[in-house]
């Protein structure tokens, strides 16, 4: 069976070192918060300005002076700082975050990644902290289906789309497979619901055979 | 000069001139000015180019602003939103420029002209169509590319409590732009939930001291 996004967000989430500070992009990587266990030290950032950031409020008590990057609302753990932008920022491309979850249209090979436009005419162009957070982060996870929805696959020789950063991204974790981008190449560390011949059969970039492959779902 | 105290919103945003560019804090609604940008709107400047993350929200505020057909240009990080239907509807007609800028490089841009720093060469973007057509350098075996200060002519900043000599304290995270913004401009105005008397802010706290403000407004 291929991976649920909750799935893959606990596979993210067991990979995250004790008291990382990271941060987690838009959309599916913020699942990764529910799954990251009790006690685990681990600090989330968000762009807008706070460390330790906490989970979303209990009904009724959304403060419209506290939220994500998303724009949802969040709440203060003990532990909390806030900062301004440009402090934020200096938090990303001067190293200090240790991990950081992306979505992503395609990922090369070569670890570049494209997030931000489909490039599409009438689609309206937003970057937000993207292109930061990908060249910034010491480590960078990107979290993302492998198939688009005509099958194509998002793990690429060479992104089509305008990309975000430029090898920057250390591991993909997909719902059929998890890969280290590294010095080597393409590395499968694991398969759900595929044979590794099956996904080498269906992606056009070279694999090399993982030491943790096949996780027996 | 410290801060001058105005009663109302619209005498604190008399200084905006046509085709000036001002810079507007928050990050979505969290931190914006709401009562200083209402005010720019009924004080009439146009061909304006604006500075903020986002490109407004809903009908009200920045976006009422773009609906009123005051703004030439935005500059910004992420303009596309659930609710930024006004800009997308300009963006689409052909009806405003944009600026797209990653939004570290937005807030240091700002940090650099307030700083008196002539430009700076960061790693965002390197590789990425919005670097292209700038300056590189390799430093140490890695690729920068040049990015410029932007200053603006007036900051609106929304803050929560001022002083009546201009120190600033914010909120959690509302406070975003503001401080950046703050040391931007030529004329910063501010908008705050209280105004308190010099004395009762802990300097210990101020986050934006008052030499970077020059109008404040308690609304």
């Amino acid at each position: 069976m291929s991976l649920s996004k909750h799935e893959m967000a606990a596979l993210v989430a067991r990979d995250i070192p004790r008291g990382a500070y990271v941060n987690l992009g838009i959309g599916q990587p913020t699942l990764v918060a529910d799954h990251l266990p009790a006690g685990s030290g681990v600090v989330l950032h968000t762009e807008n300005g706070m460390l330790d950031m906490g989970p979303a409020p209990a009904d009724g008590e959304a403060d419209p002076d506290l939220t994500n990057a998303g724009k949802q609302p969040v709440t203060e753990l003990p532990g909390s700082s806030y900062f301004h932008s440009a402090d934020s920022f200096a938090m990303m491309r001067g190293g200090h975050l240790d991990v950081c979850v992306l979505g992503a249209f395609q990922v090369s090979a070569g670890g570049d990644i494209a997030n931000w436009h489909t490039g599409a005419p009438d689609a309206i162009p937003a970057v937000g902290g993207a292109m930061d957070l990908a060249i910034g982060a010491r480590s960078v996870f990107v979290m993302m289906t492998l198939f688009a929805k005509d099958g194509t696959p998002k793990l690429v020789g060479e992104c089509s789309y305008p990309l975000t950063g430029v090898g920057c991204v250390d591991r993909v974790y997909t719902d059929v497979a998890t890969f280290d981008l590294g010095p080597d190449g393409v590395v499968v560390r694991e398969t759900h619901g595929l044979s590794y011949d099956e996904l080498a059969d269906r992606l056009d970039v070279p694999l090399l055979r993982g030491v943790a492959s096949g996780t027996g779902r | 000069m410290t801060a001058t105290i105005c009663d109302t919103a619209a005498e604190a945003v008399d200084v905006v001139q046509d085709g000036a560019t001002v810079l507007i804090g928050g990050f979505g609604m969290a931190g914006m000015p709401v009562a200083l940008v209402d005010a720019l709107i009924e004080q009439g400047a146009s061909d304006l180019t604006v500075v903020s993350n986002n490109a407004g929200n809903g009908d009200t505020g920045l976006a009422a602003l773009l609906a009123k057909g005051r703004v030439r240009k935005m500059v910004c990080s992420f303009p596309r939103q659930s609710d930024s239907w006004v800009f997308d509807g300009l963006y689409r007609a052909g009806r405003i420029e944009l600026e797209l800028v990653p939004q570290g490089n937005l807030a240091e841009r700002m940090r650099a002209a307030g700083a008196g720093i002539g430009a700076f060469f960061s790693p965002t973007g390197v590789g990425t169509p919005l670097a292209e057509g700038k300056e590189t350098r390799e430093i140490d075996g890695r690729t920068y590319v040049l990015e410029l200060p932007i200053r603006g002519d007036v900051a609106l900043v929304g803050a929560h409590r001022a002083d009546r000599q201009g120190n600033l304290v914010y909120r959690k995270t509302a406070r975003n732009f503001g401080p950046v913004m703050a040391t931007a401009a030529r004329t910063t105005v501010v908008q705050v939930a209280e105004l308190v008397e010099v004395g009762e802010l802990d300097p210990e706290a101020v986050v934006t001291p008052s030499i970077y403000v020059d109008r404040v407004v308690a609304v």
